[in-house]
């Protein structure tokens, strides 16, 4: 039997923003029910490479397999739920936290209406995220950890297997930081696979296999979370040359 | 009112007035949530060339307009995409082109002057004729189910379009379908209010709902009615006063932007004390009602 093919394979990554060279080689892997965390200083190409990954940022070199299909064929994005990184600019019209959350669930539904069970998944994703008592209430009047999870809840009314997010604990509270692990931990027991952008580990660290650090648009080491400490925030200061070297693919041995 | 109901100039105006009361503000919703504004008032000037053209040719102006009208929407929203120009650089050089123009092509025509334009700049909703208002009911009808129909995948599209491409949703399509349905309401609704006055009567419905709304689909709903209050109203006092319909409708929308303003404080109070009893939450949102009025 063949081993099971990677969620996210990423081979050579390289992309560019407004001429500026943002990732210079990068090699990312996400094992089916693996959660692997992005870190690094800002500027390091973490968002760029959650953006490749989704296909938001074109790749101008590298190999890119998303459930083992090259994402220029891939068309199955009901399996995938993002978390854009939140946008401070609220839409020009309100909107309640229910028709936000039910936008996820297009993912299935393309074209047709929301049917019961679309309502359903909804509602779970609402439950899930502490946020069903709030569903009528407009996004506007949310505080920045609410609005969170509530693009949380969208990603998730899809149902997906691989959760990809970006910064999801930027100006997210403590409260709505625990709610957020409680709700990941849930998804990796359903055998979800998560990849997502961080600053500090903070109350995710024990949910994370493997902890991928960028530094200026490459790989700089990949660990264990529990082996990192503090340096999240210090890349620079961490390890040996050699050994991030030897390491630069991005796998595990 | 039955004196005015028994011309059937009225009638065929009172129908066009419904018609675009009810789609215009469908459509401007979604751009105000882009808050692309003012981007009827782009595909209006643009829309008289296609009036012009039109006379030109000796054909009908409304369809050259929609014509016109659609092809310039295509093409802002082309610019959108791939434009290195800048947005509103873009837009503006769409209006003045589109206003010289028009003006251009209508004094080339036999007989032409820039006075033929003033019907469609400003609007003429009591003389619709009979083919006018087929032409308004059908065009109506096609936008109505293009933004009531699509109007989840829209309201994504408009609310996050990264988001809304990574679910899969053709969003270059739905794009494309919402800038050909602004262009095709801004040629229907020209009869009524006017091309220089289309883009209020798809802006400013939704602008005066959204004071007291708190969802999408209220601030929709509530918008095509008001929408439909203030054409025929509108129309109605045009009747009556014997003053311009399109002016008419425009200051009376304005009316009730200002009226629904004033209602949104009490409103907004009423909410923050409801929202009380959970203390976190009610302050939260409480301070944030107070910073936003």
């Amino acid at each position: 039997m063949s081993p099971p093919e990677p969620v996210i394979s990423l081979r050579g990554g390289t992309a560019s923003l407004g001429g500026h060279s943002v990732l210079r080689g990068v090699d990312l892997t996400v094992e089916p029910g693996e959660v692997v965390a992005l870190l690094g200083a800002n500027g390091s190409g973490k968002s760029t490479t959650v953006r490749a990954v989704v296909g938001q940022v074109p790749l101008t070199e590298g190999e890119l397999r998303l459930f083992g299909t090259p994402l220029r064929r891939f068309r199955q994005w009901r399996r995938v739920g993002y978390v854009p990184q939140r946008s401070t600019a609220a839409a020009g019209v309100p909107a309640t936290v229910r028709e936000v959350v039910s936008a996820g669930r297009l993912a299935r539904t393309r074209l047709r209406p929301l049917g019961r069970a679309d309502k359903e998944a909804v509602h779970r994703a609402l439950r899930l995220i502490g946020m069903d008592e709030l569903a009528g209430q407009s996004v506007n009047a949310l505080s920045g950890g609410q609005h969170q999870r509530v693009l949380i809840a969208r990603a998730l009314a899809a149902e997906p297997e691989l959760l990809i997010m970006d910064e999801p604990l930027a100006g997210v509270d403590i409260n709505s930081q625990r709610v957020l692990a409680e709700a990941l931990r849930k998804q990796t027991a359903d055998g979800a696979s998560v990849l997502l952008v961080l600053h500090e580990l903070g109350p995710l660290a024990p949910l994370i296999d493997r902890a991928v650090v960028l530094e200026r648009g490459r790989v700089q080491r990949v660990d264990h979370p529990e082996r990192l400490h503090d340096v999240a925030c210090h890349p620079q200061d961490s390890g040996h040359p050699e050994a991030s070297a030897r390491i630069e693919t991005g796998l595990l041995p | 009112m039955s004196e005015m109901l028994s011309y059937e100039f009225m009638q065929r105006a009172l129908l066009a007035a419904l018609m675009v009361g009810v789609a215009a503000p469908t459509v401007g919703v979604y751009l105000v949530q882009r808050r692309q504004a003012i981007m009827g008032d782009g595909i209006g000037h643009v829309a008289l060339t296609g009036v012009a053209l039109g006379f030109l040719l000796n054909q009908s102006p409304v369809w050259s307009a929609v014509l016109v009208a659609t092809l310039g929407s295509i093409g802002m929203e082309l610019i959108r995409w791939y434009g290195k120009t800048r947005g509103d650089l873009a837009l503006a050089l769409l209006f003045y082109g589109g206003m010289a123009g028009g003006v251009m092509l209508v004094n080339l025509s036999e007989g032409g002057s820039t006075a033929n334009l003033v019907t469609f700049l400003f609007g003429s909703v009591t003389t619709v004729s009979e083919s006018d208002i087929v032409t308004v009911v059908s065009l109506s009808v096609l936008v109505l189910l293009i933004t009531l129909g699509l109007r989840r995948q829209l309201f994504a599209v408009c609310q996050d379009e990264e988001f809304a491409r990574v679910t899969g949703l053709p969003v270059r399509l739905l794009n494309l379908l919402l800038a050909v349905t602004a262009a095709v309401t801004v040629t229907v609704s020209m009869r009524v209010v006017g091309l220089l006055l289309v883009s209020a009567l798809m802006v400013i419905p939704v602008a005066a709902a959204q004071q007291v709304t708190r969802g999408f689909a209220t601030t929709l709903g509530l918008a095509m009615g008001l929408g439909v209050l203030v054409t025929l109203s509108g129309t109605v006092t045009s009747y009556h006063a014997d003053v311009p319909a399109g002016a008419s409708i425009v200051l009376l929308a304005i009316a009730v932007f200002v009226l629904m303003t004033a209602l949104a404080v009490p409103l907004a109070r009423g909410r923050a004390k409801r929202a009380e009893p959970e203390p976190r939450e009610g302050s939260e949102e409480e301070r944030r009602t107070r910073a936003r009025t």
